[in-house]
């Protein structure tokens, strides 16, 4: 059997005011998966990516990254927790506009403490893996929004996670760009990245093996 | 199952080393360079007021203490007294003669007051003196104050018998005689006296400079003048001033030496110096004004900042930074922000204190300690300033950080 690289058992997220947001999910990700988490708008899906990369804590329940039980570390402890195992890549790229292209990649390996010359070389090697070796030293407005989002997925690869998890990542993309991201994720997958993708869109969700629904805050499919 | 096993396993999040810290405050400031550059230059501003001022007051200070090194401190005065009722009690006529006697006394001139007004011509009204006292003087009055001539001779043994007098430096100014042309007469005491000479200014003795000075015998000769002094001056070895003033009163007046008054002059210059203190106190306060509110500017952009840059710091959370280096981040980028303030401040202020200086002819004071001083206060206000916006960036969840756009 293969590794479990996330593994929630019995998650529930409530928020006060606004009730249940999560219900008694049970979920493992194996190594070299690539999950999509689809669901409409409210169901729950961004909350379980944030419980999943130890953003939130859930309310009850339990999350394991790698074999290490989420919930009892402290908040450095998550934080350090997710510099080496987590990587993140969201809708709006969060890219520093003031900083480089190889910039923000670099900073994707700040705080997993790899000294300076190390993370210039392997943002460059990320960078030229994801297909932007010609756009090292551009500033993120240089970028057409695909090559942002290129960006935003070296920067969550560099620092060689256990599991990369993608929120809505061609929510802001055109179609064609949107295809050539979905089509990046599953190269990933194909070197044997383990991916999650959150998002509502179908075509999305059908190319990848695995297809996890939530309505809710419940599972209601998994396959 | 296998990853069972792993959970003992202890996260500790790396450490950042400094070079990061600096690197990542810089990029921050980077990104709105014109908002860091005017948040800098209020701590620029009152960085510079205060290294100024006190350079300025170090130099103003040298300069009198350089005036005081050049002018002696070796001048004693000696005056009439008082009795317990107010009354004058003169100095005995003999009291010169005796003040000669002391052995460290190097010279020793004495002044009569002369009861006689000064104009510059008849034909200025009577009451228009402008302030000038007339004094018949020694000879030995050059020698003992070490004063010098601007134009013409002093008194000789010849002039001092007739009209002719020699104008200290304000009342030569006040008679609107900038320099001397043959010829030139006052009217003094109701007579036209010759002006032979005009002097320098004297810092130590200013009621010399308002003086316009005549010889002991024409005085006594044509006003009557009292033999009795008003004013002793005494040029004593430098080493030896405390000994002679101990003894002076007595040896001026051995019946009454309680009713003789023994000053030193340059202890006026000294006191200026002190004086000084009172002013910086006041400039200073303001420089720590002007700092209060550059330091506040800091605080405010850092805010703001804060606010804005809400999703970063989502962002820098999700890649694993923790509270501690969020808040070290931002502390960082407004200690940054400071000390670029304060060492442009602290540069600023020794080349304006260095130009006020050169142009006011002071010695050009530069002091290390007073720019490492300025900067590092600089720093501390940085500090102090960044401390609550990095605290607020700390304190941010990063799921809400991240919704925030």
């Amino acid at each position: 059997m293969t590794d479990a690289v996330l593994r929630l058992a019995g998650v529930e997220k409530h928020y006060p005011g606004s009730g249940r947001v999560l219900a008694d999910v049970d979920l493992t990700v194996r190594e070299g998966e690539l999950v999509a988490v689809v669901g409409a708008s409210g169901s729950g899906k961004t909350t379980l990516l944030s419980i999943m990369g130890t953003l939130e804590r859930p309310s009850s329940g339990s999350v394991l990254v790698r074999g290490h039980r989420a919930e009892a570390l402290s908040d450095r402890g998550l934080s350090a927790l997710r510099a080496r195992h987590i990587g993140f890549v969201f809708q709006q790229f969060f890219l520093l506009d003031a900083s480089t292209v190889t910039e923000n990649v670099m900073t994707g390996l700040l705080y997993a403490g790899v000294p300076f010359a190390e993370r210039k070389r392997r943002a460059e090697q990320a960078l030229l893996e994801v297909g932007l070796g010609h756009r090292l030293g551009h500033h993120p407005a240089d970028l057409s929004g695909g090559e942002r989002q290129r960006v935003a997925i070296a920067r969550a690869l560099v620092g060689r996670p256990s599991v990369l998890l993608a929120d809505e990542p061609t929510g802001n993309l055109d179609s064609r760009s949107g295809d050539g991201i979905v089509g990046l994720l599953r190269e990933l997958h194909s070197q044997e990245a383990t991916v999650v993708v959150v998002t509502h869109n179908e075509a999305i969700a059908r190319s990848c093996p695995r297809r996890v629904e939530l309505r809710d805050g419940l599972v209601v499919s998994d396959c | 199952m296998g990853w069972l096993s792993r959970t003992a396993e202890t996260f500790v999040p790396a450490r950042l080393p400094l070079r990061d810290v600096v690197r990542v405050a810089a990029m921050g400031l980077r990104a709105r360079r014109l908002r860091a550059a005017l948040s800098a230059l209020g701590i620029a501003v009152g960085i510079a007021s205060m290294v100024a001022v006190l350079t300025l007051s170090e130099a103003s200070k040298a300069d009198l203490i350089a005036q005081l090194d050049r002018l002696g401190t070796n001048l004693l005065s000696v005056e009439p007294g008082q009795s317990l009722l107010g009354e004058p009690i003169p100095l005995p006529p003999s009291a010169p003669a005796m003040v000669r006697r002391i052995a460290p006394a190097e010279s020793v001139t004495a002044l009569v007051l002369v009861s006689a007004t000064v104009r510059r011509s008849d034909r200025i009204p009577a009451g228009r003196t402008a302030g000038i006292s007339v004094q018949a003087t020694e000879l030995s009055l050059l020698r003992t104050l070490e004063g010098r001539l601007r134009d013409g001779v002093f008194l000789n043994p010849a002039t001092a018998r007739y009209p002719a007098a020699v104008l200290g430096a304000v009342a030569a100014a006040r008679l609107g005689l900038s320099r001397l042309i043959p010829g030139t007469e006052i009217w003094l005491g109701g007579q036209p006296f010759a002006v032979v000479g005009i002097l320098e200014p004297l810092p130590l003795t200013p009621s010399i400079d308002r003086s316009a000075l005549i010889g002991r015998p024409i005085a006594a000769k044509l006003f009557a003048a009292s033999a009795s002094p008003t004013q002793i001056f005494v040029r004593t070895s430098p080493d030896r001033v405390l000994e002679v003033g101990d003894v002076l009163a007595a040896t001026a007046n051995p019946q009454n030496p309680t009713a003789v008054e023994v000053g030193r002059p340059s202890d006026v210059i000294a006191a200026r110096a002190a004086a000084k203190g009172a002013f910086t106190s006041l400039f200073l306060g303001l420089g720590a004004v002007a700092l209060l509110v550059g330091a506040l500017g800091i605080a405010n952009v850092m805010v703001v900042s804060v606010l804005e840059r809400r999703s970063e710091i989502g962002l820098r959370r999700a890649l694993g930074a923790t509270r501690a280096q969020i808040r070290v981040q931002f502390l960082a980028e407004s200690l940054l922000l400071a000390f670029a303030g304060g060492l442009v401040g602290s540069l600023a202020g020794v080349v304006a204190s260095a130009g006020y200086s050169l142009a006011r002819d002071w010695a050009v004071v530069v002091s290390a300690k007073l720019v490492v001083a300025g900067a590092l206060l600089a720093v501390v206000s940085g500090a102090l300033a960044g401390l609550y916006p990095a605290a607020r960036a700390a304190r941010l969840s990063p799921t809400e950080a991240l919704r925030s756009v």
